[in-house]
């Protein structure tokens, strides 16, 4: 058996090079704190530039279909430099769960998303768990009906695949957003803004059928990319505080010279390297359609998704008064970071259906028993 | 001789005479909040004539629920924490004859609300590194500097300050504790935002803010102490007073638990159960702490109550939004407001986690609490300290 391998290739490295050059051109922290003040005009030039000019929208979509062709290796890194970044776009959402949900399947849909031509957003909430519920929409005569809350990516998108039952098993309608009636939500992250979404006798277009393993798969890569994300907001929450306790002086030193706070720092990494090799291990699993695939995301979702509060809580902690303010950017990453820890399915979840693919059931019975 | 019952007994009839002769309803709220401090009511364990009627403190809880009982307007407590938690016991501690009279009975009827003027962008953790200067002319001082994360001060017509007055000793010898007027035009207010949306705490400039020496408290290059007296009240204030089970952010999430049976899981479950036991362990430490409190000013050990307050406050209301989930995602509100008080339990979910983050570094933080707890509580040696005997002005800054 040959071993994944768990480091980021020169490839790699030079896409997150290009990648973080952009945003740090153009994102500014203080863009992203006006959205909070509901000022979204950052969103749609810096998504254009990363979808369109750096070409992502179309990473995941083989270049036959007229994407890149890349893998999720490569996904993943995106999603830690936008993590790292609290980057406004609706990469992980569009580029990766719309597109997986319909990869594959000749339409046209897919050549626009990877021409990042559309943006389009699975109608599910945002906390939905990769074999977790999906809303019940009801299809008559490709009229969509029904209504789905805290959708993530869909104030961003123009399209939205509604996954619906039908007697035939679930098909996957493509709906215009203009035809919906979309109710954004105060959301505790504003920088990934949910909505609630109501269908009225919506015009759709069903683009899959038999698609029930397309949705999961679609749900399964959110959270695998997510938890590269949460490694890139794990990842500048520690850098930021080491960079400012290295600075800060109180009591005649510098304050990163306290044992206690050097070793919370140095834990701090600790979690991080840790995040960092599952995720990677969940990205590389991924790309490789490796058997342990399912595993290696559980462990990376929960791992992950408790890491990047950890490390943002501790960054708050460790600026003292000015991280409770609203002009220092580390509230962006306490807000982004406790809103991943839900979504895709919260790390509790992931942990019991971890449980079932590891065989360590929580019942005393034999199956079906695990928690 | 009194016995306990007796005295508690004599207290009752005093309070049931009291609401006699001052009917709460028809009674304007400010003459009956002044009537009920000239009476002793306010706090009991204050001295006569300064508001109270020098009993236990434990006595206090029932004099408060007869008068709520009886529906007596209250002096908005929650408003004035600066002022009656740690603005009063400091006062008590250390103030003149004249000074409480000016100032206990507008402070304690809510007339007066009282800010804190200690904290500056180079003094937090390390606060008797202040800069603010004052300096004497003549029966008064002038004040220039800047202090930071003032909470209240929009509001306050009082401030306790915390000042250097000789720059040419080390740092805890050169600084004098003051009551600071507010409406002084060399105050300058500045909203600061918070990560809640909100601008509770601010930026205050003060230029040539002048202060006449009878609002000095304790002697010149005495603050240190004095405001230790503060910080100890503060940490006290901060942790909590008597309170019934599942009272605070753990009745916040034992309610969530209870209407959501929809979103339970074990995993989760178990969470709960621990912070549950942990409530409970905080609640009935404090009980502990307030009945050896009974008398006296509190010492350290106020600190180790505000470090497990905090704990809980952000491990509840972290577990709160998870066990929501989607309902946790929301915001209530992100608009910019400059509230009066912290509105724990009237906000969101959201709210709450984000505000309970403020409480591990308001009131000195929880790293500070630690060392405070395992110098002067366990006796454990010091960290080296490379200022403590170099003249203020001398220290890099
Ligand atoms: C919501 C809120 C309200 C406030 N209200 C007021 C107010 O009304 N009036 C007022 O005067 N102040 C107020 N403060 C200020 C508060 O007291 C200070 O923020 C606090 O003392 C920390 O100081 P700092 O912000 O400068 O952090 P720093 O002192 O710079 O600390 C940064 C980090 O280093 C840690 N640290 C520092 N020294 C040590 C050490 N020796 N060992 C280990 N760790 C250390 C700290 O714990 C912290 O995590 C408020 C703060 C908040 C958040």
């Amino acid at each position: 058996m040959t071993e994944l391998n768990l480091l980021y290739t020169d490839v790699e490295d030079d896409l997150r090079r290009t990648v973080r050059d952009l945003l740090e051109d153009r994102l500014d922290p203080s863009a992203v704190i006006a959205m909070y003040d509901g000022d979204r005009t950052v969103v749609d030039p810096l998504w254009k530039a990363i979808a369109q000019d750096l070409g992502l929208a179309g990473l995941l979509i083989p270049e036959a279909e007229g994407g890149v062709g890349a893998s999720a290796r490569e996904a993943a890194i995106v999603c830690e430099e936008l993590g790292r970044a609290v980057a406004p776009v609706p990469f992980l959402t569009s580029a990766v769960v719309a597109t997986i949900a319909v990869a594959g399947s000749g339409q046209e849909l897919v050549a626009d998303l990877a021409a990042g031509a559309t943006t389009a957003a699975l109608a599910v909430p945002f906390t939905t768990a990769p074999e977790g519920p999906l809303p019940a929409l009801v299809a008559t005569n490709g009229a969509l009906t029904g209504t789905v809350s805290s959708v993530a990516g869909v104030l961003e998108a123009d399209v939205l695949l509604v996954p619906v039952e039908e007697s035939d098993g679930l098909a996957i309608y493509a709906v215009p957003v203009a035809g919906t009636t979309v109710q954004a939500v105060a959301s505790l992250d504003m920088s990934r803004q949910l909505a609630d979404v109501t269908l009225d006798a919506a015009p759709g277009t069903r683009v899959r059928s038999d698609a029930a393993n397309s949705v999961r798969a679609a749900l399964r890569a959110g959270a695998a990319m997510l938890a590269s994300e949460q490694v890139g907001v794990a990842s500048w929450c520690l850098a930021g505080t080491v960079g400012y306790l290295r600075e800060r002086r109180q009591f005649g030193r510098q304050v990163g010279g306290f044992q206690a706070l050097k070793h919370r720092l140095a834990d701090l990494y600790v979690g991080v390297e840790s995040g960092t090799a599952v995720a990677r291990y969940a990205a590389a699993a991924l790309a490789a359609d490796d058997s342990d695939s399912q595993v290696a995301t559980a462990i990376a979702a929960s791992y992950c998704g408790n890491l990047a509060v950890t490390a943002a809580e501790e960054a708050l902690q460790l600026h003292g008064g000015i991280g409770m303010t609203w002009e220092h950017p580390v509230h962006l990453y306490l807000k982004r970071a406790k809103t991943d820890q839900l979504a895709f399915g919260h790390p509790g979840e992931q942990r019991r259906r971890l449980a079932d693919l590891v065989d360590l059931p929580f019942g005393s019975t034999e199956a079906g028993e695990s928690q | 001789m009194n016995t306990e019952t007796d005295v508690a007994d004599k207290l009752s009839e005093q309070v049931t005479t009291f609401l006699a002769e001052h009917d709460p309803v028809t009674t304007d709220r400010i003459e009956f909040l002044r009537a009920r401090f000239d009476a002793g009511l306010a706090w009991v364990h204050f001295p006569v004539g300064r508001g109270g009627l020098g009993l236990p403190p434990g006595l206090q809880p029932e004099v408060d629920a007869r008068f709520a009982e009886a529906g007596a307007p209250d002096n908005h407590p929650r408003i004035n924490v600066i002022g009656l938690g740690m603005a009063a016991p400091t006062l008590m501690a250390y103030g003149t004859e004249e000074q409480l009279d000016t100032f206990l009975r507008p402070l304690w009827t809510g007339e007066q609300i009282w800010c804190q003027l200690f904290s500056e962008p180079g003094a937090g953790s390390d606060l008797a590194a202040v800069a603010t200067r004052a300096v004497r002319d003549g029966d008064h001082w002038v004040v220039d500097g800047q202090k930071v994360w003032t909470s209240s001060a929009q509001n306050a017509q009082l401030a306790i300050l915390l000042a250097r007055t000789d720059p040419d000793v080390p740092k805890h010898a050169g600084l004098t504790y003051f009551v600071c007027d507010m409406t002084d035009p060399g105050i300058e207010v500045r909203p600061l935002r918070q990560i809640t949306g909100e601008a509770e705490f601010n930026e205050v400039f003060l230029t040539g803010v002048r202060i006449p020496d009878s609002q000095r408290l304790g002697a010149v290059g005495e603050g240190w102490k004095v405001a230790n007296a503060t910080l100890n009240n503060e940490r006290l204030a901060i942790g909590g007073g008597p309170v019934p089970r599942e009272s605070g952010m753990v009745g916040v999430v034992a309610a969530a638990w209870r209407a959501n049976p929809g979103r339970r899981r074990p995993d989760l479950h178990g969470r709960l159960m621990e912070l549950w036991v942990e409530s409970e362990a905080a609640r009935l430490t404090g009980q502990r702490l307030r009945q050896k409190l009974a008398v006296g000013q509190p010492g350290p050990e106020g600190a180790a109550m505000k470090l497990t307050f905090a704990r809980l406050a952000q491990r509840l209301s972290g577990l709160e939004l998870e066990l929501l989930g989607e309902e946790g995602l929301r915001y209530d509100d992100w608009t910019l407001r400059r509230p009066l008080e912290v509105d724990f339990l009237g906000r969101g979910p959201g709210y709450r986690y984000l505000r309970a983050k403020g409480n591990s570094i308001e009131g000195g933080t929880s790293e500070i609490l630690l060392n405070i707890v395992a110098e002067r509580v366990l006796g454990l040696p010091p960290e080296p300290r490379v200022d403590r005997d170099v003249p203020f002005k001398e220290l890099a800054k």
